[in-house]
């Protein structure tokens, strides 16, 4: 009975249409069923956790106790909230420069950006580690200097990806507005301070989060650049893996997961829908 | 006016180029101090690449733009005597109003009860007094114009300049506007310079009024000269509606002329003309000055004005449009000569709409004094 509709269905409401309800379903299982398969198991009372066989947390216990787990947990957040704040800068200055100004070579430089999102994530690690080695890399630095190299290679991918979002978001100022700021005596710094800000704050919201949770989640460029000392969470994770696939790595995999998902809920709380649905 | 108003703003010989484009070509005019003054002509003739030139955020190719006396060259926008209301408004979306307004006043470095003071005063002169809180999104289009009015107003400039200030309003609005705006201007005496490609805004605001054709200045003068005293076809035909017809000038003294037109019949001016014997000229002949001789009201009519001699100033013809539009009725009618000709008819009466209709054969007048000879 619930599968009939209440109301008639319009014509353009294919939310509510059957088949639409079906297929949205059958993608969603398709994209999730692993990951409920993963945090269901995490909760398994067996070492080789193929078969089910009862419930504990001790696995969680383990993970939270293994103390290099949390070391390489401690590392990916670093690396991230570093990588953020650079990547911001760097991200939306960059935007800002494309949108604003015409200069010789600026197709080449707009195509440099995008390269590291176009370039296999392998070659960038393969370039970063022969990069790193051919400079000399010191690779004896206290914390948290030693997570320098990561940091590079992080930011080096993830300020493309703030550069586009905010660039997206430029489309839809009204430059006008630039132009009135300046007519009522402000400077070109008040001007970006006080006008384009604002405007693109929801773009560096969103910008923020990508650039975070692309970080904390990379694996493959990071195990290039990382060492023994500067292991990160997917790193660790993956060795573990390489072990024995006991749950605790189940554990350990679904704790990042809550992490990324917390981020990303207060991140779209913050930026509120409406400043999505901004038009102007 | 006993004494010349001094001018505020001296344009010498300025022109722009865009690549190939020239879209300001060697334009030279004088705004005077405290007047409201209208940059008008179509879409695309150069009067917004004028106005954004004065404000500083185009530079001139050549020539030089003055603003009291200082010559402007190598002065950036933000530090001219001047502010600018624009088309969109761009009022700040993520400022409350007071906020907006104050804008130019805190980078000013002016001090907080100084800015809450002109704030208010601002916007009681725009009457948006009490708004200061609400945001721009919870405003409608004609509200957020008087926040951009009173942002640049707050500032005391010495000129305003404003960018089509009216387009974007609905017509009563606009009707309104047209009023507040001229009052505005009055109250606060300084120096409006509008552009806008609507010549009913311009004629009701202006004091005078600069028509541009591709990028040259067509004529200068006051909104009654510009419509009465055309000083060259384009004119003629972008300010009101009008019929212009060809013909040879037939005879030119001091105190009267006549043109023959093939299209017309004979036309008898009460004045001198001062061209070329026999040469090509136009006649400019507006709607509203042709009297239409209503059928069966007699034989008096069917002669010309008492001010001409017989066959001149006279025309016969055939309705073949007609539309009514409450105050005046507008004729469309095919002379004898085949030509066309545009009249327009006040509905003096709550009859006059049923005395003419479609086919109906006409002859209509016109005074010596009505017709205006182009030269171009």
């Amino acid at each position: 009975m619930s599968l009939f509709a209440r109301t008639p269905i319009a014509p353009l409401e294919y939310g509510r249409t059957l088949w639409m309800r079906l297929w949205v379903g059958a993608v969603m299982i398709f994209l999730y069923a692993p990951l409920i398969v993963l945090m269901i198991f995490s909760f398994n009372d067996s070492k080789r956790n193929v078969v089910w066989r009862g419930f504990t947390t001790k696995y969680y216990e383990k993970a939270l106790g293994n103390d290099q787990l949390v070391e390489a947990l401690l590392n990916s957040l670093t690396i991230a909230a570093l990588a953020t704040i650079v990547s911001l800068a760097l991200g939306a200055v960059a935007a800002v420069m494309l949108w604003r100004f015409r200069f010789p070579l600026k197709a080449a430089v707009d195509g440099t950006i995008s390269l590291p999102i176009i370039v296999p994530e392998i070659c960038l690690g393969v370039a970063f580690l022969m990069f790193f080695a051919a400079v000399d890399w010191p690779t004896d630095l206290i914390w948290p200097f030693n997570l320098g190299a990561i940091t590079i290679a992080h930011i080096t991918f993830c300020f493309p990806f703030v550069a586009m979002v905010v660039r997206s978001r430029l489309a839809s100022f009204n430059r006008e507005q630039e132009e009135a700021a300046k007519d009522l005596g402000a400077s070109e710094w008040q001007v970006f301070h006080d006008v384009l800000i604002p405007h693109i704050r929801p773009a560096l919201v969103a910008g923020a989060l990508l650039s975070f949770t692309l970080s904390l989640d990379d694996f493959v460029i990071t195990y290039f650049t990382s060492g023994p000392d500067t292991i990160t969470f997917p790193v660790k994770v993956y060795s573990m893996v390489r072990f024995s696939v006991t749950p605790e790595v189940n554990a350990a995999s679904t704790l990042l997961i809550i992490l990324t998902v917390i981020l990303t809920f207060v991140a779209l709380k913050l930026q509120g829908v409406k400043a999505i649905a901004e038009t102007h | 006016m006993t004494d010349p108003a001094k001018p505020i703003i001296q344009i010498r010989n300025v022109s722009k180029r865009f690549g190939k484009v020239t879209a300001v070509d060697n334009v030279s005019l004088d705004i005077l101090a405290g007047e409201f003054f209208v940059l008008l002509g179509p879409s695309g003739c150069g009067k917004t690449t004028l106005l954004r030139m004065i404000a500083g955020f185009e530079l001139p190719t050549e020539g030089k733009i003055l603003i009291d006396g200082q010559d402007m060259a190598g002065i950036p926008p933000n530090k001219r005597p001047v502010n600018m209301v624009f088309q969109s408004y761009a009022v700040f979306p993520h400022m409350s109003v007071a906020d907006n307004v104050a804008y130019g006043l805190k980078i000013a470095g002016v001090k907080g009860g100084e800015v809450r003071d002109r704030v208010a005063e601002a916007l009681e002169l725009v009457k948006l007094g009490g708004f200061e809180t609400r945001m721009p999104d919870q405003m409608s289009g004609g509200q957020r114009q008087r926040v951009a009015l009173a942002r640049s107003l707050v500032m005391r400039p010495k000129v305003l300049l404003l960018d089509e200030p009216l387009s974007a309003l609905d017509a009563k609005l606009r009707a309104q506007m047209q009023f507040e705006l001229s009052e505005l201007q009055e109250k606060v005496g300084i120096t409006f310079v509008t552009v806008t490609h609507d010549q009913d805004e311009a004629l009701s605001m202006a004091c005078r009024i600069a028509v541009i054709n591709k990028g040259e200045v067509a004529q200068l003068a006051t909104p009654s000269d510009l419509y009465e005293y055309p000083a060259n076809r384009f004119v003629a035909d972008f300010v009101g509606s009008v019929n212009i017809f060809e013909g040879k000038l037939t005879l030119d003294e001091p105190d009267k002329a006549a043109v023959d037109c093939p299209g017309l019949g004979k036309v008898y001016l009460n004045h001198g003309v001062t061209g070329p014997h026999g040469a090509d000229v136009w006649v400019a002949l507006r709607p509203e000055k042709i009297y239409l001789h209503v059928p069966g009201a007699g034989k008096a009519v069917t002669a010309a004005a008492q001010d001409a001699p017989d066959g001149h100033n006279f025309a016969r013809g055939k309705i073949k449009g007609m539309s009514y539009l409450g105050d005046i009725t507008l004729f469309e009618i095919e002379l004898e000569t085949g030509a066309r000709i545009r009249v327009s008819r006040p509905n003096l009466s709550r009859h006059d709409q049923e005395d003419f209709t479609w086919d109906d054969k006409v002859s209509m007048h016109w005074r010596a004094d009505s017709p205006v000879v182009l030269l171009g």
